[in-house]
């Protein structure tokens, strides 16, 4: 299919209420082509409102939804070249993998060979060529995924909606599907429009991410921004691991904020988000356990080094983790705090009990103002 | 447009309802009503009055009639739930995965078998030439035949027979609902066998109960065949008084005034019943 | 379970399950047996195993399918059965739809309604009926001179009697099965481009399609043997349980009774076999 629209998916300023609910509440995004987006939000955010309108399963309430262009709000759901992967996948199960996948083509009246070519070819594709006649429920879990993303990307869509279809996977097949559905995205070139409440999954196969909370679009972005530069306090707190102090700001000074903590400490700080705090209003400051460095006081002050922020504490309890290992240090005013370490497994080692100082750079440290 | 075709496919849809329930249930009910207030004061010539209704009360025949019919009905209810239960509970809970389902068909195969056939087969069975009497005389137990029908206990046996499938059935659907393991932590807290039956399973089973017991009663009260088959000529049914004035005396009036007694009545024990635990007819016959 | 009841209560407990089902089959086997037994009389002594009273097609023993009458109620009763059952799966069917996916005012109430019918005694129902409709059929030939002849006594009020109660056990058993229906697989078909009468049988139908087979058995079982509800509303063509019923109370029961009480327990039997196949057939979902 021949278009000029330089995006597959666009929505402008959609909204739906339910009653006084605003379930979605003024979105407005595009896609270009051939590119792997996320929308990423806690339960009940309205991603799955939102992606039920883009399907057609759903009107909203105001705003349009443009498909290569072409706005799609009067079209009805089965009229609309956007698939969709269900969350439990929704596999006919009174007919085979074959009948499943030629559903489709049959509604749109294709001729026997072509249907049977297409089938064969997009089984070949998934790498799944001899399950042509199997039964739904003679499946693995990663067989049915892939065949339910065949059953539409057999149709050729312009988007393909996936609503959390990794959900009812275990850990190991999750991890690993997480990797195909990525390849098959490359291999397909097709948009995928994929909805999730697991972070892992959204930064690790997305091109784009949005963050969705309460019907809103928080933030959109490649997945390093979102991690690296989040625009509001949400972002920092959802996306990734944190540690987060509640306080007030003591002074100000070109983008860098001192806050003095609940807690009584007192930290610097950059300035993040929409709203530039003023001394005396309340700010959260976030900072990533990996940028937290821990070690021994063995005796000696913390230099009081510029670019850093540095607070004593004894160390709670190690969360051995492999590589992954953190510490659990608690300060003066009984705050816990994770940091992340390095155990190697020798005498070295960050122990229960050890007195310790941390310190992070004053860049990492994200001041909000909420 | 969405939502002229929801409300298109709506109207056809409660449509089939809106007739069957108007035409077949609600429409002869209210020509029953209405038959029931008219009096025949001269040949075609009627009058509107409660004279059919007085003429119920005020002949003890009649309203004797309807009190023994209820006690008995609440007799048979009683006795299909007594005896139903425990039959109930092995299938659910004791029996083996497979015994189950065979158990529970076995349980559905008189429903399977039409009622007069029921009753044909307890005649077989009972009476003076019958098998147990004959098996009885040749093991020496009696010396002359014995008559087992016509009596008000074998009319209770073959109406209990006839209705206790339906008090195991819902029995055995709530019972398989509950978690095996309300019961074991009832032991485990220090119950005994006769507590957890009174405190755990019971109160558990209680709309199942209900529902098995509000069936049970309106299937014995409103039935016909079986009090008259093994009952006799003298089983005092009160549907019997119903048939006998349409369809002997040719009164229709009366019969109708009957019907609507009969209806009342076992609206009234149901609601009291209702009453009596707590229970409505949503958690009960309508939870489906 | 995990208490172990004792032994003797157990096997107390085994003796009474067994004893019930005894209980049960009794009056079966009774109604049964004695098809076979070579006498005039359903009685006993035995006097020989014989199949006459099903085959034989001479007086005095003539054999249930050469009794002209009982063939013809039997005959009457398919066609009625047959009918009921295909009216009342259409309608629970409609009802199951109307009660699972839509919302509307009173809706519980409604459902409720849906239900009585069947605890109205069967009796009630079928004279309720029967005088609404010979008033409009006695009122239309007075003052119209019509003579609506299917409001009489006949097969189409028997029809309508039993319909007017079977539908809520069609009912109930369509919306059991509706009920568990995942809609995510119409709404995956509409999305893969389908119709909506176009899922509606591709998708739909097929999965409510073993509880109306189901629905449609029982309600040919329940019109099959119905005998409270047809008593009031029969006419010239009596289906078969009120022919037996003339019999044993007119004439008195000789063994064809039974042989028609044997054939009609294993077609019973086996339809409701195949009612329990059709529904174990497919594991759908």
């Amino acid at each position: 299919m021949h278009s000029t629209a330089e995006y597959d998916l666009e929505c402008d300023q959609v909204s739906k209420h339910f009653g006084s609910v605003r379930a979605v509440d003024d979105v407005s995004f595009v896609i270009p082509k051939g590119s792997f987006f996320s929308i990423l939000g806690p339960s009940g955010c309205g991603k799955t409102t939102l992606m039920r309108m883009i399907a057609g399963f759903e009107q909203p309430s105001s705003g349009d939804i443009r498909i290569k262009g072409r706005s799609v709000i009067s079209t009805p759901p089965n009229r609309r070249n956007v698939k969709m992967v269900f969350q439990h996948l929704a596999l006919f199960p009174m007919m085979n993998v074959y009948e499943n996948i030629a559903y489709g083509l049959r509604c749109s009246g294709a001729s026997k060979d072509v249907i049977r070519a297409k089938v064969h070819d997009v089984l070949e594709r998934i790498s799944l060529p001899d399950v042509a006649n199997r039964e739904i429920t003679q499946l693995s879990g990663g067989q049915k995924q892939r065949i339910a993303i065949a059953r539409c990307m057999v149709l050729d869509p312009d988007v393909l909606l996936l609503d959390e279809p990794l959900g009812a996977l275990d850990l190991k097949l999750r991890e690993a599907m997480k990797i195909e559905l990525k390849l098959l995205q490359h291999q397909f070139d097709t948009t995928f429009v994929y909805i999730t409440h697991d972070q892992s999954e959204a930064l690790v196969m997305s091109d784009h991410v949005a963050i969705m909370n309460g019907g809103k679009f928080v933030q959109i972005g490649t997945p390093q921004e979102l991690y690296h530069k989040p625009a509001a306090a949400f972002v920092a707190g959802f996306v990734g691991h944190t540690n987060r102090w509640a306080g007030r700001v003591s002074r100000v000074e070109s983008g860098e904020v001192e806050v003095a903590t609940d807690g009584g400490l007192s930290l610097r700080g950059i300035v993040r988000g929409t709203v530039s705090p003023q001394v005396g209003d309340i700010v959260n400051a976030y900072v990533r356990p990996e940028f937290i460095t821990a070690q021994r006081s063995a005796g000696h002050n913390p230099q009081a080094d510029a670019g850093q922020n540095t607070i004593e504490g004894r160390v709670d309890s190690i969360l051995f983790n492999g590589a992954n290992s953190r510490v659990l240090v608690k300060n003066r005013a009984g705050e816990l705090i994770e940091a992340d370490v390095v155990l190697t497994g020798d005498e070295q080692d960050l122990k229960p009990k050890d007195e310790v100082i941390l310190s992070w750079p004053v860049a990492q440290t994200l001041s909000f103002k909420d | 447009m969405q939502k002229d075709i929801k409300r298109l496919s709506f109207l056809l849809l409660f449509a089939p309802f809106a007739l069957w329930i108007t035409l077949l249930i609600i429409l002869p009910h209210l020509g029953m009503l209405h038959i029931s207030l008219r009096e025949k004061v001269a040949p075609r010539v009627y009058e509107f009055g409660f004279g059919n209704y007085l003429n119920f009360f005020n002949e003890p025949i009649y309203w004797n009639t309807l009190l023994r019919t209820g006690s008995m009905s609440l007799l048979v209810t009683l006795l299909a739930l007594i005896l139903g239960f425990p039959i109930a509970y092995y299938i659910a809970k004791i029996a083996g995965r497979r015994a189950r389902g065979a158990l529970f068909l076995m349980c559905l195969i008189p429903l399977w078998v039409s009622d007069l056939i029921r009753a044909f087969g307890w005649i077989l069975l009972m009476r003076e030439t019958g098998v147990i009497s004959n098996t009885l005389q040749w093991a020496g137990v009696i010396n002359a035949p014995i008559e087992f029908l016509y009596n008000d206990a074998t009319v209770i046996m073959g109406l209990v027979y006839t209705t206790i499938l339906f008090m195991i059935v819902p029995l055995v659907s709530t019972l398989d609902g509950m978690d095996d393991a309300m019961i074991e932590a009832g032991y485990n807290l220090g119950g005994n066998g006769p507590t957890v039956l009174r405190r755990i399973i019971i109160p558990y089973a209680m709309p199942g109960i209900v529902s098995g017991c509000i069936v049970v009663f309106m299937l014995t009260a409103g039935s016909y065949l079986t009090p008259i088959l093994l009952g006799g000529k003298n089983s005092s049914w009160f549907t019997e008084q119903i048939y006998d004035q349409f369809i002997t005396r040719y009164n229709w009036e009366a019969g109708a005034a009957f019907g609507f007694v009969l209806l009342a009545f076992t609206s009234l024990v149901i609601w009291g019943g209702l009453k009596l635990t707590g229970q409505t007819l949503n958690t009960t016959v309508a939870r489906s | 379970m995990a208490i172990k009841p004792s032994i003797i209560f157990l096997t107390g407990y085994r003796i009474y399950v067994v004893a019930f089902f005894v209980f049960l089959a009794a009056p079966l086997v009774g109604a049964g047996m004695f098809a076979f037994n070579d006498s005039m009389f359903p009685s006993l002594p035995w006097r020989g195993f014989t199949m006459d009273w099903f085959f034989n097609d001479t007086e005095p023993k003539l054999g249930m399918f050469h009794d002209r009458r009982l063939m013809r109620g039997l005959y009457y009763s398919f066609v009625i059965a047959s009918c009921v059952s295909m009216l009342s799966v259409f309608v629970g069917t409609c009802n199951a739809f109307l009660f699972v996916r839509y919302k509307f005012p009173a809706k519980d109430f409604l459902y409720i309604v849906m239900v009585v019918p069947l605890v109205i005694p069967g009796v009630i129902l079928g004279i309720s009926i029967l005088l609404v409709a010979s008033t409009i059929a006695n009122g239309a030939a007075a003052t119209l001179s019509l003579e609506l002849d299917f409001l009489r006594p006949g097969i189409v009020l028997v029809v309508l009697g039993q319909f007017s109660f079977i539908t809520t056990i069609t009912s109930l058993v369509v919306i059991a099965r509706l009920k568990k229906f995942d809609v995510s697989l119409e709404e995956a078909a509409f999305n893969l481009g389908a119709s909506r009468v176009r899922v509606l049988r591709t998708i739909t139908l097929p999965f409510l399609f073993p509880a109306m087979a189901a629905a449609g058995i029982v309600a040919f079982l329940v019109s099959f043997e119905n005998f409270n509800t047809t008593l009031f509303l029969v006419g010239s063509e009596a289906p078969l349980t009120i022919t037996m019923y003339d019999r044993m109370v007119k004439v008195g029961s000789t063994p064809v009774l039974n042989a028609v009480s044997f054939f009609l327990m294993v077609g019973s039997a086996l339809l409701a076999l195949v009612s329990v196949l059709v529904q174990r057939s497919k594991p759908l979902t």
